[in-house]
Parts: C-alpha cells; sequence; structure tokens
C-alpha cells in the first residue's frame, strides 16, 4: 500500500506574477498537492483511533486522497488536503463511528 | 518548381508575370506567378503550401469551398496534413485546440453561425496561448437567416482574445494567410490569429493575383517548432486546468501583453514580406490621404470601391481620402488617429452593427481614441447581409462629410447606406 507523502506547502507569496505565466500551462507535474485544499473546509472530520477497526472505507472513499496511509494502516488526516465534505464520517463502518464531523471555528 | 528559386536579385520568366524580389529574413528568394483565383481558392493554395499538420473543419457557406479545395490537396497527396472532419465547428476549433495543445502547426476556418458556434473555444484557444490559424470567411449572422456578407460574425467575437486582420481582395487573403503563420507562432505572441475575407465578394470572386511558389511560402514560414507540446513526454505539462481567483486574472493580464507584443510582431512580418513580395503591409493602408480634408475608414473588400470614389471625388477637386484598416485587433487606435491628424471630418464605415451603441463597432473604437483629435466624425452603416455598396454612395458620404466640415456641425446621427427609408 502507498504510504502518502508529506506535501509541500504552498507560500502565497511565492505565486508568480503575471509576467512569469506564459499560457494556461502547468509545467510542474504532480504540484496539485501543493493547492491547499485544507482552506476550503468548515466541517472537520475526527477520528477516534481507538474505535478505528482498520477497514479503509475512508481511505477509499476520500476524494482528495486525505486519509493517511503508513504500513497499511490508517493513521490519521491530512488537514492540508482534506476539504471537508464529510464522506469519510458518512463511510466509517462502525456503528459508534471513528470518524466524526466537527464544525471548524477559523 | 524550385528551378525557379532565385539565388540574388530580380529576374523574370517569360511564362510568369512581374517578379519582385530582395533577400527575405531567411535569405529565400523566390518566384510569383500571376493567377486567377477566387480567395477561397486564394487561401486554400496558401493553406496548401504552408503544408500543416493538422486541419479540422466543418463546412458551412461561404467558406466550404475553401476546404473543399484543401480537402483535395490532402486527398492528392500533395499535402501531408491530417485533415479532422468534425461533426460542428464547435467540435473544429475544440480539435484545433487538442492538435495545436499537441504542438502541431494548426488550421480552420468557417464563417457566421460556424463562428458563433465556435464561440467558447475561441477563448480557450487563446487563453491557452494557441498559434492556431483560422480564417474567417465573412457572412452575415442570424437571425433572419442570411449567407451573404457583413462584418457581423468577425466583430461579434472581437473581445475573444483573437489576432483579427482583414483583406481588402483575394491578393491580400493570400497574402495575410501567409504571415499569419508568422505572427501566431511568433515566441512573443502565441495567439491564435483570425484572416478574414468578405463571402463572396472575395471568397468566391475570381480575381488576378499573384501567387509564390510553394517553396518560397515554405521558407518564409518555416519549420514549425512548438515552444510546447503535451506529446513531449519528457518535458510534461498541463494545459488549461481550472484556474482559481489566484491565477485567472495573471493570465488574462499576460494575454493583454501577448496581445500588445504582437503589434511589433505583424509589422517585422509585414516587412519582410514585404521583401519576398514587393506589397507592403502594415497595420492599415492610406490612400490619398496626405492632403486630404474629408476621409472615411473602412474595412475589407468595400476598400475597393472606396477607391473608385475617392479617384472621382479628387477629379472633381474635392481632398478626399481613405483610410483601410488592415489590423483589426490589436487596434492601432493611436496610429489611425496620428494618419488622420490633417483630415477635417472622417467618416467611419460598419458593415455591423452594435445594437443599443450609437453607431457600429469600427466607429466607435475609432472615437474612444479620438478625444484628442480636432476632426468630426460621423458613422455609416453598410452592406449588412450582402447589401451591395456602390461608388455614387460614398461619393454621397463624402458630400455629407463636407457638410459636416464645413458647418461644424456634430449631431450627425448614424447614417444607414442603401437603406430603403
Ligand atoms: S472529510 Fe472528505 S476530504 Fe476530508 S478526509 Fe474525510 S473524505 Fe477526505
Ligand atoms: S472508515 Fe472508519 S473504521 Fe474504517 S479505517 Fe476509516 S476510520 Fe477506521
Amino acid at each position: 500500500m502507498t504510504k502518502t507523502k508529506t506535501h509541500p506547502t504552498i507560500n502565497k507569496a511565492e505565486l508568480p506574477t503575471w509576467c512569469e505565466l506564459s499560457g494556461a500551462v502547468i509545467s510542474a507535474p504532480g504540484s496539485s498537492t501543493c493547492i491547499e485544499t485544507g482552506t476550503w473546509r468548515t466541517y472537520m472530520p475526527i477520528r477516534d483511533a481507538e474505535k478505528c477497526i482498520q477497514c479503509m472505507r475512508c481511505w477509499i472513499y476520500c476524494p482528495d486522497s486525505a486519509i493517511i496511509v503508513e504500513d497499511g494502516k490508517v493513521v490519521g488526516i491530512d488537514y492540508e488536503h482534506c476539504k471537508g465534505c464529510g464522506i469519510c464520517a458518512k463511510e466509517c463502518t462502525p456503528k459508534d463511528k471513528a470518524i466524526v464531523m466537527k464544525e471548524e471555528i477559523k | 518548381m524550385k528551378e525557379n528559386l532565385l539565388e540574388s536579385g530580380v529576374r523574370s520568366s517569360e511564362d510568369r508575370g512581374v517578379l519582385q524580389y530582395a533577400p527575405t529574413h531567411d535569405t529565400r528568394l523566390g518566384t510569383q506567378t500571376r493567377v486567377a483565383l477566387t480567395g477561397n481558392d486564394a487561401v486554400a493554395l496558401a493553406f496548401k503550401q504552408v503544408d500543416p499538420d493538422v486541419a479540422a473543419v466543418y463546412p458551412i457557406t461561404p467558406q466550404t469551398e475553401l476546404m473543399h479545395k484543401f480537402a483535395d490537396y490532402v486527398s492528392n497527396g500533395e499535402v501531408h496534413t491530417e485533415l479532422m472532419l468534425v461533426e460542428s465547428e464547435h467540435s473544429a476549433m475544440s480539435a484545433s485546440i487538442g492538435a495545436s495543445a499537441a504542438g502541431a502547426r494548426t488550421i480552420t476556418a468557417t464563417s457566421s453561425q460556424g463562428l458563433a458556434l465556435m464561440w467558447e473555444m475561441l477563448y480557450i484557444a487563446a487563453s491557452y496561448r494557441l498559434p492556431i490559424v483560422m480564417v474567417d470567411v465573412n457572412r452575415a449572422l442570424s437571425g433572419p437567416l442570411n449567407i451573404h456578407c457583413d462584418h457581423s460574425d468577425t466583430m461579434g467575437c472581437r473581445d475573444t482574445g483573437l489576432i483579427q486582420l482583414f483583406s481588402e481582395n483575394s491578393q491580400e487573403a493570400y497574402d495575410n494567410t501567409i504571415q499569419a503563420f508568422r505572427i501566431a507562432e511568433h515566441p512573443d505572441v502565441q495567439l491564435p490569429v483570425m484572416v478574414t475575407l468578405d463571402g463572396f465578394i472575395i471568397s468566391h470572386t475570381v480575381e488576378a493575383l499573384k501567387v509564390f511558389d510553394d517553396e518560397v511560402v515554405k521558407a518564409f514560414v518555416g519549420e514549425y517548432e512548438p515552444l510546447r507540446s503535451l506529446l513531449d513526454t519528457d518535458n510534461p505539462i498541463t494545459m488549461g486546468p481550472l484556474d482559481l481567483p489566484n491565477y485567472y486574472f495573471e493570465h488574462k493580464r499576460q494575454q493583454v501583453e501577448a496581445m500588445e507584443r504582437s503589434r511589433k510582431v505583424i509589422s517585422t512580418v509585414g516587412n519582410e514580406f514585404e521583401k519576398i513580395s514587393g506589397r507592403k503591409y502594415g497595420f492599415f493602408e492610406p490612400y490619398k490621404l496626405d492632403d486630404a480634408e474629408l476621409a472615411i475608414v473602412l474595412l475589407g473588400s468595400t476598400a475597393g470601391t472606396a477607391k473608385d470614389a475617392v479617384d472621382l471625388l479628387r477629379e472633381e477637386g474635392i481632398k478626399a481620402g481613405l483610410l483601410k484598416l488592415r489590423v483589426f485587433r490589436p487596434f492601432p487606435g493611436r496610429q489611425i488617429i496620428k494618419a488622420l491628424a490633417n483630415v477635417r471630418a472622417v467618416g467611419i464605415f460598419d458593415r455591423s452593427i452594435s445594437f443599443g451603441l450609437e453607431g457600429g463597432p469600427l466607429f466607435n473604437e475609432v472615437r474612444s481614441f479620438a478625444f484628442e483629435s480636432n476632426f468630426k466624425m460621423a458613422s455609416f452603416i453598410y452592406g449588412l447581409g450582402g447589401r451591395d455598396i456602390n461608388v455614387a454612395q460614398i461619393r454621397d458620404v463624402f458630400l455629407t462629410l463636407k457638410e459636416i466640415k464645413d458647418t461644424g456641425r456634430t449631431d450627425i446621427p448614424v447614417q444607414y447606406i442603401g437603406l430603403r427609408e
């Protein structure tokens, strides 16, 4: 199973000026990992490792690959990219959910 | 054909017309032959001589014969072009975008509704900075349904980000098409270029024009080397992704810059083209404008009729002149005002309407630069849906301008030439 990379954070001050652009082109492959989709979040998933049965459903369903997996085990959530959609909480297997959504005050 | 490539200087050949040569940027010198072609056939020949990689087309009157002729070249093996017969003009421009993004030298052509159907893709081609060369054979937009010439189609997409070159006749349509590749593909530009010719009036009229040998055109446009290509797996790129608020504005600003930079490139390419052809291409052609007191400004084939009207008025002792605009985008507003500096009254001709705006698009664009000028202006709408215009009508316009000059009137309403009132 793949190990989730630690993502570089994007520095807003380093965004290119218009002079540095030419066409609607992304010339760095994989650079979408630099986009912090986590800034969109209003509800954040909170995972309780005690209740987790390692069914991997959250990892399968997460649309943003924000479930961090190490050595075949869910170990946490990548909040830089988790956009707070709540799919993981909905799909979480145990009746007493291991993932619950909590309103995020920013 | 090859033996006619000249090594140096001016030569003539018995079976060929007048020849004018000078060294080009790529030091290729070539012969020209005088031939009789329709505007559509002339453009198809230019395309054949360039031999682009991909053509994506859908037929529409009056453009159909253009790509019909080009399809002959493809079928006869005279070009290596991949001809894509798509299911609509929206697809024609979409396929052109794909092909150009993949690094292919790409062409397409359309008219009227076809151009309207390409609309959203035109913005995309321009914003992706794709040097597609497209021809628009000018035709009125529906409705009501009409297949004849006016400039509504081109004017409708004047803000899409394409460079727009107008042609007075088949010769200019041929010459503009060849130059369009150099302009579009220049590293400072990288924008789609639209060459227009008036539907039927140019597209279907047989005219004498001078054409180059294939080799001359190939040498002038050169081998196409795309700046970037989706097929270049060594340098993988993504083209045209979602552009959120943190990037879109910057992308629009660099399109402005590309359009501005194209001004110099259009001039340079025009000068280089003059060296191989003897024909001059600037942003506009002044005709008897130096000492003119009255002038008209217009686009396209009506310039020929207007030149006759100017000659007639000169014989009558009226100092008439003409400014025939070739480049509509980027708009050479300041140069136009400079060229008209000594004129007292100017009539701006529009072969299209901007509803709800007083006068046509060309009138309003010239007027937007005229705030510091001394001349009076009036707007003349003409030729919609192929309505004919003749020398006598243009002479009447000059007489109206004379009245404006003599009285200093500025309240002349929009005039509709040849309209039943
Ligand atoms: S809330 Fe949505 S984005 Fe965040 S971890 Fe759960 S499924 Fe993924
Ligand atoms: S869905 Fe719930 S129980 Fe299953 S791995 Fe994810 S957190 Fe654990």
